[in-house]
């Protein structure tokens, strides 16, 4: 683990995008009380641009897009940690079982996987939505439906592969019980690609989330960066700040997400690490 | 035989496929809020409580579960996908004046990514520490973390406002309508943006998957018997490296694309192109399940149909699977 830890130290993108996470994740944490003004509030001139006045401007109802944009953090970092738990939570455990019992119990819950990587992520989502109504849990858990299967895919393989161990014979032989040679005997073993693998779901839950919100189905009593971008697109060419911004705050969150990611997999997969 | 027996077994596991998703929207469709007789109360404009148990009775909803599943499969493999609640139209009809702009636009995108994505990551490849490869990182670091209707709104910005090189929405000229060549021009103008951005995504997966893939195959015994004959270099990598390292590159692209299907959803609704992503946000906007239901059930199908074309185009372009097989 250490040396793992000195070369993921070593790698200046992924430092670079630690520091930008937790930039990003105190400016969601202190911004809102530093910054003292409410999104929803109509505190300037329709439209009015970047300046003295707001530092980010305005869009066409007068809300100030920095204000926005801090309090839009707090609500896309929360959705994307709480998505990414329930599909790492489904994933393992699908693929858990379908790695461990094997036989005709992996077949069909490959089966299941399949059949969900068949479906188109978003229009699966949307009709989610649409049947349960947008509010933030059921967001949350619609992402996590919708994006399991490869969490799933990784955990079988994994737990294929460590099952055959000699430790896990082991195990056995001092009679640990399924449920406990899964859970403390493989898993540990299992768990650096899940870690590198569920970093970068967090970068893809905030990209689906903001998709959602984008085209006008996220939870509607809070501000979030995609419904900022959603709201002002019909006035893009006016007030092109009050889109980019929301934007920009998304892409840097997602890259710095995906720069530790790439990190943790060359410290942790040294295997990988050789190509 | 061999062959004829593989395709026989994925053409099976297809149809089941197809038949589980009709069971998931029978049982999303008994899900949505309101059922069916409501809705069309609703639309008459108020209806007794008579008339409403009446309506169920000629729909089949007052019969058990599994009878309407029955009927419902059975009307859905006839073709019949119900009639849409917003527009008053068969489902299966406005899906199909739909299909040719997404599939233009997500097959244009993909092909695009291919094409581009295989030459950059061949370049990387041939030098691993050049500007090339380092481009390759950037751009797929880029594609990975942008979202996709933002880049598009971006261009949008830069290419159709600030610098009017292409139109901003829709397929064809607003009042203009075109005939023949023309009408093609046209459309492939409107095109440009919303493929380069759905593009964008995909470019940076491809291109480093072809970049890895070429590297592998670069260190392969056949890749030296084939320089230690004396063929040019040029020939070396483009005749005998790269079918080999397109192989990833194909199967990537043909497995994702249930997500570039989804991807043009948000990319069709920033540049109003008038594809089934468009229709399906209409349709949860309008609460029109019937609609929305068909919709997925469709792109379902042709995810199915594109994973099986995969499946074989590379058991062409590999004769080891095919043997293996």
């Amino acid at each position: 683990m250490n040396s793992g830890w000195r070369l993921f130290v070593a790698n200046k993108g992924s430092v670079g995008g630690a520091l930008v996470l937790c930039a990003i994740m105190l400016a969601a944490l202190v911004g809102p009380f530093v910054y003292d003004v409410l999104p929803f509030d109509m505190v300037s001139a329709p439209m009015t641009p970047p300046g003295a006045e707001l530092p980010l401007g305005s869009d066409y109802l007068g809300r100030d897009v920095l204000a926005g944009i801090l309090h839009g953090a707090r609500v896309t970092l929360a959705i994307g940690i709480a998505a990414t738990l329930c599909t790492v939570f489904i994933g393992l455990t699908i693929g858990a079982v379908a790695g461990f019992y094997g036989k005709w119990v992996d077949t069909l819950l490959m089966r299941v996987t399949e059949f969900f990587q068949v479906l188109p992520p978003i229009l699966l989502a949307m009709v989610l939505v649409g049947v349960f109504g947008p509010s933030i849990t059921t967001i949350i858990l619609v992402i996590g439906a919708v994006s399991w299967p490869s969490i799933a895919r990784l955990t079988r393989a994994e737990f294929l592969r460590i099952k055959e161990r000699e430790y896990v014979l082991a195990g056995r032989a001092i009679g640990a019980g399924n449920l406990r040679i899964m859970l403390r005997i493989i898993l540990p073993n299992a768990l650096p690609p899940l870690i590198v693998s569920a970093a970068l779901t967090v970068g893809v839950a905030i990209l689906f989330e903001s998709g959602l919100s984008f085209i006008g189905l996220g939870d509607p009593d809070v501000i979030s960066w995609g419904y900022m971008i959603g709201n002002s697109r019909d006035k893009m060419f006016d007030s092109w700040w009050a889109v980019m911004f929301p934007g920009l705050a998304i892409f840097l969150t997602v890259l710095s997400l995906s720069l530790i990611g790439d990190g943790l997999n060359d410290a942790f997969n040294p295997k990988l690490r050789a190509r | 035989m061999k062959t004829v027996g593989y395709i026989l077994q994925r053409l099976l596991y297809g149809a089941v496929i197809v038949i589980a998703v009709l069971v998931l929207n029978f049982l999303l469709l008994r899900l949505a809020p309101g059922d069916i007789a409501d809705t069309l109360a609703v639309q008459a404009g108020g209806a007794t409580q008579e008339q409403i148990t009446e309506i169920r009775r000629s729909l089949g909803l007052d019969r058990g579960v599994a009878v309407q599943l029955a009927a419902y499969l059975g009307q859905m493999l006839k073709g019949n996908m119900g009639t849409s609640l917003y527009y008053n139209q068969p489902v299966l009809q406005l899906i199909q004046d739909r299909i040719p702009a997404t599939l233009a636009l997500v097959i244009t995108a993909l092909l695009l990514a291919i094409f581009v994505g295989t030459l950059l990551g061949v370049s990387a490849a041939r030098n691993p520490r050049g500007w090339i490869s380092n481009l390759v990182t950037v751009l797929s670091l880029v594609g990975f973390s942008a979202p996709v209707f933002w880049s598009g709104i971006m261009m949008l910005i830069a290419f159709a406002y600030w610098i009017p090189l292409f139109p901003a929405s829709g397929m064809y000229d607003v009042g203009a309508p075109a005939t023949g060549f023309m009408a093609f021009a046209q459309i492939l103008h409107h095109l440009v943006l919303p493929a380069v951005s759905l593009m964008l995504v995909y470019l940076a997966q491809y291109s480093r998957q072809a970049r890895a893939s070429m590297l592998d195959v670069l260190g392969a015994d056949y890749v030296r018997t084939a320089r230690a004959k004396g063929l040019a270099e040029r020939v070396v990598i483009y005749k005998h490296a790269l079918k080999n390292a397109l192989i990833p590159v194909v199967t990537l692209a043909g497995l994702q694309f249930s997500q570039a299907l989804a991807g043009a959803v948000l990319v069709e609704t920033v540049f109003n192109w008038p594809g089934l992503g468009r229709l399906a946000l209409d349709a949860v906007l309008n609460r029109d399940f019937p609609l929305l239901l068909g919709i997925l059930f469709v792109s379902a199908v042709l995810v199915v149909i594109v994973n099986i074309i995969t499946d074989f185009s590379y058991r062409l372009l590999d004769p080891r699977i095919r043997s293996a097989g």
